[in-house]
């Protein structure tokens, strides 16, 4: 009986600091991109959108037959550059429509119907909770349990070094790109009159519906959105993780970005990203004080509770309607 | 839908963003987007095994193709079939399936019913099946449980039955040790495997090694034979979790080692990743694994990185034995055998070799697998009075394009 | 349905078919309830114990068609039929009666099985105990984390304490793995079981589902009782209307937090109790299945049965663990049509198979209900309750 099992060392965390960082920031982008989407939703539904993940995944499906079926493999292409970036661009592309047309897929089949009917909140996660299965054991029927095939986009090469760590061209290129597309987002949110459209339906959809806002077509745009930004997670999921593809990785990474969304603040756009970020650091950081990757979720989870403890509406707490800043 | 378009401009603008950093990074190096050099380092090849000489008196499910037996007489696959474990499963199944068309087709007075019973290698699901199993009569062999957890729980149903199975890949050592007259084993334990690994180790003259194991109970038993054989010669040691994709902390540790070798005592689900995110941090060591991972999904799943990897498995290179690999691609639908199917289909012959002498009830059928003496593909299959198998032989493997071939034996 | 929950005010024609659907129920459910209702209480209590003695003979009668074989032992497949029921009624005093939304129920499952396991099996270094001991054992275990978990998050807004409870389902499931002691994958063989033999042989074995299903069906109607007992009392009550409107109960007097913990506790100490079965039935305890999509599969069994009704969310928790078992052919299409069912079951029927009204004032609507039928004849069955409960969590 050992009682070994549970020893911090703050020394590896120094040593490792900034490589760490790095690795934490990059994955931490992932989740915030597929944490958005739970949160746009929240905030203009006040729905957990359970099936997320699997608008994830989708989209992540869909990067793999597309760069396969381009003659991406096992091995780093030997393309020009210029074709390379062509074909992510369009992986990525086709990647957003397919998480995008799932996830408005997903409204129309498990939440309008039940909108229709004024269903309790609870037959909502129900609902989606059953989509979840369906989209799970579709997969499951169609490629099986085993994931796919890696489809190898680049070797990730070194760019330059900061205080003694290197960052390679593959975590520059999904932190920054990520972190791009949710600036856009919340541009999107926060000056278009798309964007004016869903806070009103996040604050009052009643009023907002007196006021000519259109509240179905808002709430697929919602949807709509939330897939895209899936969809390009994916993108960097499978350039991170080649062989994650399979029926059960979206819920695995599904349950870390609702984490995400919840620890900064469900509903808030910025507290997607700040969560993300956030979560992808922590699981990091506590895995390499804790000694074992097996910590890395243990640790995310009693920071959740901790945090929540602390500020109950998460860290950035208010709500998409009143977010204005 | 104006803004609904003006949304995806904008999001595609982002992913040009990115796209353009792509190639910031790569044209940083030079040569873009070049791969495939990471061979040529100084490592230690094994050459290739060419062929397998399969012993003169192998036993084939076939037998002499004159017996006769009751066409009620069932063997069962107790295993899983679905779930997220299935393919262990299925290749297991499938080379038994193998062996019962064999003799089916060969003995027409002797047709033995074959039934599939799912458990999807869960301990908690396992119970209702292996029970149902022992009720029925004409089930008098079990090939199965695939697996430990499922073995441990349900090897009491098959005890107090009487009904004999041999499992065809369950390796925990603690099996063998509950007093089961009924169980047995058709391939060595971890502590079989365990000192091959590190056997291989020595092999490929690695000096610095790291040592990763994954949370089921195969891999931590294999790590804990691995850790008493190398003890302070390991560099650096991690645990990851099923289901675990993304594996940057354990890389860290990996890479800040040094290591020149990384042993991966678990899965190839797992093993996968992380031996493709290790080679995309620049590792160019050996990645070593065991049976689990040594599936030719792993490869698939790993990529080119996967050009690093070593593995041993106490299974015999079925691809190697052109009869055997063909008669199964068959049943299998094409697909060549996996890891375990040669142990579905000599675990299976060895009970279709018991019927066609006229066993017709479980306590003979036990009685005769105990003092079975006979080989089968590349092993011989006798057991001693806990049910594990005397001849231990456990082979080496390494990637080989986008397969897996065998080094041959290692001891 | 409260007006400021977005949700219940977004659908333009929502108003309207609000009063058109509310709680429409098919006709012969309504004639069957209140055929039941006119019923006095000793003949409701007949009808139970018929139903009763049924049930516990499911298993020896095997019905054709109905029975898991040949694929499942159906004994065994009944044990675990009853498993999911005491563990849907469990946790429906979490989710149905004080409407916390708990998606970590898990957790409590395998702290209670693991209780039984540390105690009872060899390969734990703790003091053995009989196994009938452990389970009283693993309820007050339970209760100990239910609390635990309990104070700190149940301050928490709805949804806020869904994903803390998965936290925490999470948490156990992960250090079971990395505790030494809890053996992770490696798991506690020889888990003991309640005593007696015969012949010899022990009554309660891992082949043998028979008596376990007794058993466990004990438990359950024993809980119902219980439970049935405590919803009519002052906890029931404030149960009730904390599920309906948390602010204004806590205004009415009602110590929110206190009870809110009640049933949580109460939830929990089933949850570990179930757990503690299921490791003595199975025999064996790993970390395996404690995770977060049988959590799920819990919650809905809670919903599908109809939450708030008691026996309702344990024949919901039967049809959870029969359906696989039953249809272990359809491999992975099982799930699949499971989501599509659950899908359609919101759609249609979102108060579950068998929903409830809050029957609160029992006898008050049986006096109201003969004084109308004197009166003028109205379809005052269908009229859906000025408190329809609104589920989920309390804004």
């Amino acid at each position: 009986m050992s009682s070994d099992w549970i020893s911090f060392d703050f020394g590896a965390l120094i040593d490792s600091f900034w490589a760490t960082t790095f690795d934490g920031l990059t994955l931490g982008a992932i989740y915030a991109l597929v944490a958005l989407g739970y949160t746009l939703v929240y905030g203009v539904l006040n729905l957990i959108n359970f099936a997320h993940s699997e608008v994830f995944i989708a989209g992540a499906f869909a990067v793999v037959f597309f760069l396969s079926a381009l003659g991406f493999g096992p091995s780093a292409p030997t393309l020009p550059i210029g074709m390379l970036i062509l074909d992510l661009v369009l992986a990525g592309i086709i990647a957003m429509v397919v998480s995008g047309g799932t996830a408005v897929l997903v409204e129309r089949i498990a939440y309008k119907p039940l909108r229709n009917r004024g269903a309790s909140r609870l037959a909502f996660l129900i609902s989606a909770i059953g989509m979840s299965f369906v989209l799970q054991y579709i997969f499951y029927e169609w490629r099986g349990a085993t994931a796919e095939p890696a489809v190898t986009m680049f070797r990730p090469k070194p760019i330059f070094e900061v205080f003694g760590s290197i960052i390679d061209s593959q975590q520059l290129t999904i932190f920054i790109a990520a972190v791009v597309m949710m600036v856009c987002v919340d541009q999107i949110v926060q000056r278009t009159k798309l964007g004016r459209g869903i806070r009103a339906v996040a604050q009052d959809p009643d009023t907002a519906t007196l006021m000519g806002v259109n509240k179905e077509r808002i709430i697929v745009a919602t949807f709509a959105i939330g897939g895209f930004l899936a969809g390009a997670a994916a993108l960097f999921y499978v350039m991170r993780v080649p062989s994650g593809v399979f029926y059960m990785g979206g819920f695995i990474l599904g349950i870390k970005a609702f984490t995400a969304a919840v620890l900064g603040g469900i509903g808030n756009v910025r507290g997607a990203l700040l969560g993300g970020l956030l979560v992808g650091l922590i699981g990091n950081y506590g895995a390499t004080i804790l000694g074992d990757s097996q910590w890395t979720d243990v640790v995310i989870f009693i920071v959740l509770i901790l945090v929540l403890m602390i500020r109950p509406n998460g860290i950035l707490g208010s709500n998409l309607g009143e977010a204005r800043v | 839908m104006n803004q609904m378009k003006r949304t995806s401009g904008l999001t595609v603008a982002a992913l040009s963003v990115a796209a353009l950093l792509a190639m910031s990074g790569c044209a940083n190096q030079g040569s873009a987007g070049g791969g495939g050099e990471e061979g040529s380092s100084d490592r230690v090849e094994l050459p290739v095994q060419e062929k397998l000489d399969v012993p003169e008196d192998v036993v084939k499910a076939a037998g002499d193709g004159k017996a006769k037996c009751d066409s009620k007489t069932t063997i069962a696959y107790v295993g899983a079939m679905t779930g997220p474990n299935a393919q262990l499963g299925i290749n297991i199944y499938n080379g038994s399936q193998t062996a019962i068309d064999e003799h089916n087709a060969a003995n027409p007075d002797c047709q033995v019913t074959f039934k599939k019973i799912d458990t999807e290698g869960d301990p908690a699901k396992a119970t209702g099946p292996s029970a149902q199993a022992t009720k029925e009569d004409n089930i008098i062999g079990v090939v199965g449980l695939p697996f430990s957890g499922e073995s441990k729980a349900t090897g009491g149903i098959f005890e107090d039955a009487g009904l004999v199975h041999i499992s065809p890949a369950a390796t925990n050592p603690d099996l063998s040790t509950n007093g089961w007259k009924t169980f047995f084993r058709g391939l060595g334990n971890d502590t079989v495997q365990g000192p091959a690994l590190v056997k291989l180790v020595e092999k490929l003259e690695a000096e610095k090694t790291c040592l990763i194991e994954d949370d089921s109970d195969y891999g931590m038993g294999l790590a804990k034979v691995v850790k008493e054989k190398m003890g302070d010669k390991l560099e650096c040691e991690d645990a990851v979790t099923t289901g675990q994709k993304d594996f940057a902390p354990t890389i860290q540790k990996i890479m800040d080692s040094k290591a020149d070798t990384v042993i991966y005592s678990g899965y190839f689900a797992e093993g996968a990743p992380l031996d493709n995110q290790l080679v995309n941090k620049g590792f160019d060591g050996y990645f070593i694994g065991p049976d689990g991972v040594k599936d030719t999904a792993f490869v698939k799943q790993a990529g080119d990185a996967a050009n690093n990897a070593y593995y041993t498995c106490t299974c015999v290179p079925g691809d190697l034995i052109p009869e055997f690999a063909e008669a199964f691609e068959k049943v299998s639908g094409g697909d060549a055998p996996g890891t375990y199917s040669v142990e579905g289909y000599d675990t299976m012959t060895i009970f279709l070799s018991g019927i066609d002498k006229g066993i017709t009830d479980r306590k003979k059928m036990t009685e005769y697998v105990r003092d079975y003496n006979g080989v089968g593909y590349g092993k011989t299959y006798k057991w001693d009075d806990t049910g594990e198998l005397e001849d231990k032989a456990v082979y080496g493997y390494k990637t080989e394009g986008d397969g897996i071939v065998s080094v041959g034996l290692i001891e | 349905m409260s007006a400021h929950s977005p949700l219940s005010s977004v659908g333009a024609k929502q108003a309207e078919a609000y009063g058109k659907l509310g709680h429409q129920r098919p006709n012969w459910y309504l004639r069957m309830k209140s055929w039941w209702n006119d019923r006095s209480r000793w003949q409701q209590w007949l009808i139970l114990l018929i139903v009763v003695v049924l049930a516990y003979l499911l298993p020896v009668i095997n019905p054709p068609l109905i029975t898991t074989e040949p694929s499942n032992d159906f004994a065994i497949s009944c044990f675990n039929m009853a498993l999911y029921g005491l563990v849907a009624l469990g946790l429906n005093v979490v989710v149905g009666q004080a409407g916390l939304l708990d998606l970590g129920y898990i957790g409590f499952f395998a702290v209670g099985a693991y209780t039984a396991s540390l105690w009872t099996s060899p390969d734990s270094p703790l003091v053995h105990i009989p196994y009938l001991w452990t389970l009283p054992l693993a309820m007050i275990v339970t209760v100990v984390f239910g609390i635990a978990l309990g104070i700190p998050t149940l301050r928490l807004r709805g949804d806020y304490l869904a994903i803390v409870t998965l936290g925490f389902g999470e948490i156990i499931r992960l250090l079971a793995t990395i505790v030494p002691v809890l053996k992770g994958n490696t798991g506690f063989q020889n888990v003991g079981r309640p005593p007696g033999e015969i012949d010899g042989a022990p009554i309660f074995s891992a082949s043998n589902g028979l008596p376990w299903y007794w058993f466990t069906v004990t438990f359950i109607v024993i809980v119902m009782i219980l439970l049935g007992n405590l919803e009519r009392s002052r906890v029931g009550r404030a149960w009730f209307a904390i599920r309906e409107d948390e602010d204004a109960a806590e205004i009415m007097g009602v110590p929110t937090f206190r009870f809110k913990l009640a049933a949580f506790g109460t939830g929990a100490a089933l949850g570990g109790l179930s757990g503690a079965l299921l490791a003595g039935q199975v025999g064996f305890v790993n970390n395996q299945k404690f995770d977060v999509p049988t959590s799920i599969l819990f919650l809905a069994a809670v919903i599908l049965g109809g939450q708030g009704n008691k026996l309702g969310v344990v024949i919901g928790g039967a049809i959870v663990a029969y359906v696989p078992l039953r249809f272990t052919a359809l491999g992975g299409w099982k799930f699949l049509i499971f989501g599509i069912v659950l899908v359609l079951l919101m759609i249609f029927r979102s108060q579950g198979l068998f929903g409830k009204k809050p029957k609160l004032l029992t006898y008050t609507a049986r006096i109201r209900r003969k004084v109308k039928k004197e009166g003028p004849p109205g379809d005052d069955e269908g009229t859906p309750p000025k408190t329809a409960p609104r589920r989920g969590g309390a804004a």
